[in-house]
């Protein structure tokens, strides 16, 4: 088997700051072939961006180890000016507020012109033309007199729109969505998640798609890595992980999900407290303070992050029957119940 | 955008119309209201020991007899258009801009003013190019480079540019290098010697401003650096150069810009102690004299002249601020 597009192996992230060094991100693998997507769930802090900025290259004043391979280059070992050619090109990004993540005095059209002349040496009016297609291709309606106006003319949604235009201007093999649908209203997200599943079919683009939803991944996802504290909680397919999870974090996401009826979410179910700080990380199993099923194990020691089945991956020191048993028994039907 | 240009327009002439009602007020009504009386006022308008009938005249001439309101729309019209003072029975036609005549000199205060103004505005415009070169590039440095040696130190020679006073790093500036010191040259005559004798004054008077810029700039720069904005552009995979310059330095610079035409228009309006310091007839030694002579006419023709200038450059900031950020001009 050849390795995916994008192998993110044992990487850590971590920041040197006054109150000592803040481990971001411990020990989180991950794949993503062509045309798959990997759902990246996570309560704030958990270290999504972190994570998906150091495959950028965009962290500044951070410690990464561990392997990053993007279409067999090593970019963990690759020289800073080797990693810019390949941002926009190979791999580009796209953020949670559109309208900061543009820059205020530049024309959308021009925003766009400047990240696809970098990488292609074309003139402004070819790029410009190229431009004009690309906000057609996210469905912007009259791309040609759209592409003169400024980031703060277009109403959110359109921001995001052509986020992702210029985003994708380059053709990149690996697109990075981090919680792009988190700043726009309900009707708005469905609409750019579609966009985004149909250019990637379109260009068989890699994407990791970030969230603090679960049910925003999971239509779109193939894969799914649930982080909690810096960590990989679970890592399975979509359907393994909706089907099948087995973490008590998972369960807490499940059961906090969007419900049809307005009853309370069982009691089991809801996540008690706030994350953890990043700086006075729980011992043990960072989880073990919101965990009802938390024990002396888990007070003391990480659990490893095993393979239960083929491709799911758990970090819990329930056994795992046990885990399987509380799931069917308890969990299951309480978060089932509520759809 | 026409629209907002007419605007801001109409703004700058109202503000100078409410600009000259004060003047006006400070100079001829206020006194009257602490307690002067219109002979006293006149007086003050005729120089040292006036007689009662230089008074009298004096009062007839400059229509201090008359209403408030005639009073202030003779001293508008003075302004725009000009206006005749009768002496005895001869009248003196003192075209506009007029703010009449000064008390030593016997001459009509505008023309001295514009004499004086090549000399403000050679020293402001030759000393706000190089502050702005240096503060800028130093900012731009140390902001990039925030915690190096490099930083510190211009930190902290900035911190020694904006706490000593001009006349300290002038007169020791001149001590060291030109104990002879400064003689203006106007630039029409001898433009070498003109920038040769300016060079000391330039220097002085942008030691204090690049130090300010710098500081402004360095603050501006590590604010943008942060910005998201600046993350996308590297995601893009712009070179690290044009992220600072066309992303970065572009969004810090406009609010600087505006700084930079408000302090050109205040400059414009004298520069009193570099000035002093390098004895430049320029309009704020002008200032200076005509305090110490009481000479009110002088007075009242820089203050206009200096509240103009502020205002001027406050609309050409406005615009160019409206240039520069989109966000204002389409809103
Ligand atoms: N430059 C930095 N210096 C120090 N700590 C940092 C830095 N950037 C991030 N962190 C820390 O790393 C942790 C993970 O942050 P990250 O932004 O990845 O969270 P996230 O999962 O994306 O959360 P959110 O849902 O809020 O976006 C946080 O605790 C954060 O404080
Ligand atoms: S290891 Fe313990 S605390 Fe952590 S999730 Fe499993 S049961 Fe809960
Ligand atoms: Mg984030």
């Amino acid at each position: 088997m050849t390795a995916p597009f994008l192998q993110v192996k044992d990487l850590q992230v971590s920041f040197p700051t006054d109150d000592g060094l803040v481990r971001s991100v411990n020990d989180v693998s991950f794949g993503v072939a062509r045309g798959e997507t990997l759902g990246i769930v996570g309560e704030s802090g958990s270290g999504k961006s972190v994570t998906s900025l150091a495959i950028m290259g965009l962290l500044k004043g951070a410690k990464r180890s561990g392997e990053i391979w993007l279409d067999g280059i090593s970019l963990l070992d690759a020289s800073s000016e080797e990693v810019r050619k390949l941002r926009g090109r190979k791999m580009a990004m796209i953020f949670q507020d559109p309208l900061s993540a543009m820059h205020p005095f530049y024309s959308v059209g021009q925003q766009i012109i400047e990240a696809y002349r970098i990488h292609h040496r074309v003139t402004k009016a070819v790029a410009r033309k190229h431009a004009i297609d690309m906000l057609n291709r996210v469905g912007i309606p009259r791309p040609d007199k759209r592409v003169d106006d400024y980031p703060h003319q277009f109403s959110g949604g359109m921001r995001q729109r052509a986020m992702i235009a210029m985003a994708l201007s380059c053709d990149p093999e690996l697109l990075i969505a981090d919680e792009p649908t988190t700043a726009l209203d309900v009707t708005v997200q469905a609409q750019i998640l579609d966009l985004i599943r149909d250019l990637q079919r379109d260009f068989n683009t890699a994407v990791i798609l970030i969230t603090h939803d679960l049910g925003v991944v999971s239509e779109l996802s193939d894969n799914i890595l649930v982080m909690y504290a810096g960590r990989a909680a679970e890592y399975a397919s979509a359907e393994d992980l909706f089907t099948a999870p087995e973490h008590p974090y998972t369960w807490g996401l499940l059961g906090s999900m969007p419900r049809l009826d307005a009853e309370p979410t069982d009691r089991l179910l809801q996540i008690k407290g706030t994350p953890p700080s990043m700086i006075n990380v729980p011992a043990g199993c960072a989880f073990h303070p919101r965990c009802p099923y938390a024990d002396l194990a888990s007070r003391t020691l990480v659990p490893p992050l095993t393979e239960v089945a083929p491709g799911h991956r758990v970090a819990c020191h329930i056994p795992v029957e046990e885990r399987r048993r509380i799931w069917q028994h308890d969990i299951r039907p309480a978060v089932e119940g509520g759809r | 955008m026409a629209g907002f240009v007419i605007r801001r327009a109409l703004g700058a002439v109202l503000l100078l119309v409410v600009t000259s009602m004060v003047t006006f007020a400070i100079f001829f009504v206020v006194p009257r209201l602490a307690g002067q009386t219109v002979d006293q006022l006149a007086a003050q308008y005729v120089g040292k020991d006036p007689s009662q009938a230089e008074i009298e005249a004096t009062k007839v001439k400059l229509g201090l007899d008359q209403p408030i309101t005639v009073q202030y729309g003779r001293f508008v019209k003075g302004i725009v258009a000009g206006r005749e003072y009768s002496f005895g029975p001869s009248t003196e036609y003192c075209p506009p801009p007029c703010f009449g005549y000064s008390f030593k000199t016997q001459r009509p205060v505008w023309p001295d003013l514009v004499d004086r103004m090549e000399v403000t505005a050679s020293l402001a415009f030759g000393a706000s190019v190089l502050w702005l070169l240096a503060g800028v590039s130093i900012g731009v440095l140390s902001a990039l480079r925030k915690g190096s040696f490099f930083d510190r130190a211009a930190m902290i020679t900035a911190l020694a540019g904006v706490s000593l006073p001009i006349f300290f790093t002038g007169l020791l500036s001149l001590a060291l290098f030109l104990p002879t010191g400064v003689s203006y040259v106007s630039i029409t005559d001898d433009p070498l010697a003109w920038a040769k004798n300016l060079l000391l004054p330039w220097i002085t008077l942008a030691f204090l401003y690049a130090a300010l810029y710098a500081r402004l700039t360095r603050a501006g720069m590590l604010e943008t650096m942060g910005e998201d904005y600046i993350r996308t552009a590297r995601a893009k995979g712009l070179p690290e150069r044009i992220v600072v310059t066309r992303h970065a330095l572009r969004a810090t610079l406009t609010p600087i810009l505006t700084v930079f035409g408000l302090d050109i228009g205040l400059l414009l309006g004298g520069a009193v102690l570099t000035e002093s310091t390098f004895s430049l007839p320029g309009i704020g030694r002008y200032a200076i004299d005509a305090i110490n002579n009481n000479d009110l006419p002088q007075v009242l023709g820089v203050t206009m002249l200096a509240a103009f200038f502020i205002v001027v450059a406050n609309l050409i900031v406005d615009l160019l601020y409206a240039v520069a950020d989109p966000r204002v001009r389409l809103s």
